[in-house]
C-alpha cells in the first residue's frame, strides 16, 4: 500500500485495465506522448505501445465516435475529453448516439465504453475549464455518470467503470487531482459502480454530497462533532443512478438532510435527490430539506470562482439551520 | 512611390477559387444515351453481371413502389423514398464484401437490404418495431442513422477497429449532399485520414436535402473535394451509371482495404420522390421542367437499353420480375405483421445490460401495466 494521489491512482486503475484485457484502447488529446495535459496518462503508451494509447485530432464529437466504430468492432475504448466543457461538441455522440446503442439494437449490441472527463472548480482555469456538467448527462438513459471523490474510490471505481459493458462517463475532480492524497492498495479491487458510500457516521444529520463537495462535508462533519454534533456523511458517487436506499437509511436515522452540490442549483443532481427523498422519505425528516448549490449563473470566471464555490462555511451554515429549524 | 496597380498580388485568390475541384471529371462507362464511353471497363462485365445488376434495379425500384404503397395505406411508418437512386445504391453496396462493415444513413434501406438485411426487417424499422434492428450478430451492420453526420465518426472508428484486428475488410458509410455540411462528416473523414484506416465514403448528391438545394448547401464546386481537406483521394461518379458506380466503388474498396487509407466517391443522382414518405412535397421548392431531364437519365433506362441490345432482358421478364418482387415485399410485410408486439419492459430491460435499480423498480411497474 502507498500514499497516492487522486491522479496517480486513477493512472494506477488505467495501468490495471490496460494490463488486464489487451482489448482496451486508450486514446484522446494528448494523452500519448504527453501522457495527457494533467499526466493521467503519464507512461502508459510507454508501457503499452502507441496501438493501445494513442493521440487522436482536435475534435470531441469525432473522438466518442471512434470509439463507438472501435467498440462495433470489438475493442473496449477509454476515449479521454481533455476538459468535460469541451463535451459540449460532443453531446451528440454521447447522448444521441453510444447511450441508445444497446437499446436501438434491443440488447444485442453493447457500448463498453468509458469516458473519463475533468471538472470542477477552484483552480483558476480558462473559460470551459471548470464546469459542472453532470446533470447534462444524468439526463441521459443508458448512460452511467459516476464521479470518486478520493484517490482509493478512483481507482477502484476506473476499473469497475471499464470492466462494465454499458457506457459510463467517469468525471475526475480537477481539484482534487494533486491536492489530495490518500492510501491506494497496490493490488486490484473494484468499487461499485451504483452504490453510495456512508464516509462518516453520524447520527444528528445527513449531508449528502459528491465529488470535492463530499471532502467539504467532511470538515463540517469534524468541526461540529467538537460541538457533540453528530453529521453522517454520504458521498453518491453514482450520479445516475442514485443510490437513494442508501440516503433513506441514513434519514431514517438522522431525521435531517442537506444535500450539497458544486453545480448550479437549476435542476441537476441535487434536485432529483431531493425530490426521491420527498417522494419517498418525507416523513422522516423533523425539518425542511436544506439545499447547497452553486447559483444558477454560468460558470465564474476565475477570480470570482471562489466565493461561487459553495464551501465548508456555506454547508455548516445550511446543517445549523436545518437543525436548529 | 511604386505604382502597384499593374503589379502581380502576392496571391492570386481569384484564380485559386475558379480553379477550385477543376480536377474532378465525372467517371461513367455508360453516357446518358447508354452509349459505352469506357469500353475496358464495359468489356469486364459478364452477362450474369450486368443481368444481376438490372434485376437489383428493378427490385429496388419495385421496392420503393410497394413501400409508397403501403405507407399510403398507412401500413409503414417513417420510409425515404429511393427512385431515382438505383445505380447510386445498388451499385455501390455490391462492391462490398459481406464482412465489410455498413453505415448507412436513413435512404439507405435498399443497401442494408442487400448487404445482408432482410426487407421484413426494413420494415419493421420503418414502422418503430426494435426487431428491425435485430441482425444476424455474424453481419455487419449498424442501424440507419438518422442524425446524419454521426454515421461518418462511427464508421470511422469501426474502420480504426477493422484495421487494428488486421483484417482485410473496410468500412463503408453514406450520407447525402446535405451530411457533408454536418460537422461530424468532416470529423469522421479527417480521423480516417489521420489513422489511414480503410473507410469508403460514399456521398450520395441526390440534389436536394429536404428542400434545400445542393448549391445552397455549400460554396464548394463538388462534394467530392470535402475530401481533399482529411488527405483522402475522391473521385465523383455519373451515380445514373450502375457500371460506374460498381467499378469505381469496387476500385476504392480494394485501395482501402490495401492498406492505403480512405477514399470518397460522389455519386451524382437524383431523388424523384419526396424526402420522406410522410408529407413532403417537392413541388414546393422544383418543378417538373428541372426533374425532366433527370427522368430522362433514369439509371434503370440505360443499363435496360444495353442489355436488350444483347438480348439479355425484355419488357416480359422486366414485368414479371417485379411481379415476384411485389409479391414477395406482401409476404414480408405479412411477416412483419405477425411480429409480436414490443413491450416498454423489453425497452426498460435493454437500457442497461444490468439494469440499475431505478430501472428495475419501473420494470416492475410496467409488468403490471403490459401484462393487462
Amino acid at each position: 500500500m502507498a500514499t497516492k494521489t487522486y491522479i496517480q491512482a486513477i493512472t494506477d486503475g488505467l495501468d490495471q485495465v490496460l494490463s488486464d484485457d489487451d482489448k482496451t484502447l486508450i486514446f484522446g488529446e494528448d494523452v500519448g506522448k504527453n501522457g495527457g495535459v494533467f499526466r493521467t496518462t503519464q507512461g502508459l503508451q510507454d508501457k503499452y505501445g502507441e496501438d493501445r494509447v494513442f493521440d487522436t485530432p482536435l475534435a470531441e464529437s469525432g473522438i466518442l465516435g471512434l470509439a463507438m466504430g472501435l467498440a462495433a468492432t470489438g475493442w473496449r475504448p477509454l476515449p479521454e475529453i481533455q476538459f468535460m466543457g469541451f463535451t459540449f461538441e460532443a453531446v451528440d455522440s454521447i447522448a444521441g448516439q453510444m447511450s441508445r446503442t444497446r437499446f436501438r439494437f434491443g440488447g444485442e449490441k453493447n457500448m463498453p465504453i468509458t469516458i473519463r472527463t475533468p471538472f470542477g472548480g477552484g483552480t483558476h482555469t480558462a473559460e470551459m475549464h471548470s464546469d459542472n456538467l453532470e446533470s447534462f448527462f444524468t439526463d441521459v438513459p443508458g448512460l452511467r455518470v459516476v464521479t470518486p471523490s478520493n484517490p482509493y474510490d478512483a481507482k477502484g471505481l476506473i476499473i469497475s467503470a471499464v470492466e462494465n459493458n454499458d457506457p459510463v462517463l467517469f468525471m475526475e475532480n480537477l481539484k482534487l487531482y494533486r491536492s489530495m492524497k490518500a492510501e491506494v492498495p497496490d493490488d486490484k479491487y473494484t468499487v461499485p459502480l451504483d452504490t453510495a458510500k456512508v464516509v462518516r457516521e453520524g447520527t444528528d444529520i445527513t449531508v449528502v454530497a459528491y465529488s470535492a463537495e463530499v471532502n467539504e462535508a467532511l470538515k463540517v462533519a469534524d468541526k461540529l462533532a467538537k460541538e457533540n454534533i453528530s453529521v453522517e456523511v454520504i458521498d453518491l458517487v453514482s450520479l445516475s443512478p442514485i443510490d437513494t436506499d442508501t440516503i433513506f437509511k441514513s434519514i431514517d436515522k438522522t431525521h435531517h438532510v442537506v444535500m450539497v452540490q458544486e453545480a448550479q442549483r437549476m435542476a441537476g443532481v441535487g434536485a432529483t435527490v431531493v425530490s426521491d427523498i420527498a417522494e419517498n422519505d418525507i416523513l422522516s425528516l423533523d425539518a425542511p430539506i436544506g439545499r447547497v448549490a452553486a447559483p444558477d449563473s454560468i460558470y465564474p470566471f476565475a477570480l470570482a470562482e471562489d466565493d461561487w464555490i459553495p464551501d465548508a462555511a456555506e454547508i455548516e451554515a445550511k446543517v445549523r439551520e436545518i437543525l436548529t429549524y | 512611390m511604386a505604382n502597384n496597380d499593374s503589379s502581380k498580388p502576392i496571391v492570386d485568390f481569384a484564380a485559386i477559387k475558379e480553379n477550385l475541384g477543376s480536377e474532378y471529371k465525372m467517371v461513367q462507362v455508360l453516357d446518358g444515351s447508354a452509349k459505352v464511353v469506357n469500353q475496358e471497363v464495359f468489356d469486364s462485365f459478364s452477362d450474369e453481371q450486368l443481368v444481376d445488376f438490372m434485376k437489383k434495379m428493378v427490385w429496388e425500384r419495385a421496392l420503393h413502389e410497394q413501400t409508397m404503397s403501403f405507407s399510403r395505406q398507412g401500413r409503414l411508418g417513417f420510409y425515404a423514398p429511393t427512385a431515382g437512386e438505383e445505380a447510386s445504391e445498388m451499385g455501390s453496396v455490391s462492391a462490398f464484401e459481406p464482412q465489410d462493415f455498413l453505415f448507412p444513413a436513413y435512404r439507405d434501406l435498399p443497401q442494408l437490404i442487400q448487404h445482408g438485411g432482410s426487407v421484413e426487417k426494413g420494415f419493421l424499422w420503418s414502422r418503430g418495431h426494435v426487431k428491425g434492428n435485430q441482425y444476424d450478430p455474424k453481419y455487419r451492420a449498424w442501424m440507419p442513422q438518422i442524425i446524419i453526420g454521426a454515421q461518418f465518426v462511427e464508421a470511422a472508428g469501426a474502420a480504426l477497429g477493422i484495421k487494428k484486428n488486421g483484417e482485410n475488410n473496410v468500412a463503408f458509410v453514406y450520407t447525402g449532399d446535405g451530411g457533408t455540411s454536418q460537422g461530424d462528416t468532416y470529423e469522421g473523414l479527417n480521423f480516417a485520414g489521420a489513422f489511414q484506416a480503410p473507410l469508403v465514403a460514399i456521398i450520395q448528391n441526390n440534389g436536394f436535402a429536404i428542400s434545400v438545394p445542393r448549391k445552397k448547401q455549400t460554396a464548394a464546386t463538388t462534394l467530392a473535394q470535402k475530401a481533399v481537406a482529411a488527405g483522402m483521394p475522391s473521385v465523383q461518379v455519373d451515380g445514373m451509371d450502375i457500371l460506374a458506380v460498381y467499378s469505381v466503388a469496387k476500385a476504392a474498396r480494394e485501395y482501402a482495404a490495401a492498406g492505403n487509407g480512405p477514399v470518397l466517391i460522389e455519386t451524382l443522382t437524383y431523388r424523384y420522390g419526396a424526402h420522406s414518405s410522410a408529407g413532403d412535397d417537392p413541388s414546393r421548392y422544383r418543378t417538373k421542367e428541372e426533374e425532366k431531364p433527370w427522368h430522362d437519365n433514369d439509371p434503370l433506362i440505360r443499363l435496360r437499353k444495353v442489355l436488350e441490345d444483347k438480348g439479355l432482358w425484355s419488357d416480359q421478364q422486366e414485368s414479371d420480375y417485379v411481379d415476384e418482387c411485389k409479391t414477395q415485399f406482401k409476404a414480408d410485410l405479412k411477416a412483419a405483421d405477425a411480429e409480436p408486439k414490443q413491450t416498454n419492459v423489453e425497452m426498460l430491460k435493454n437500457t442497461f445490460e444490468v439494469p440499475t435499480p431505478n430501472i428495475k423498480a419501473q420494470i416492475a411497474e410496467f409488468e403490471a401495466k403490459e401484462s393487462k
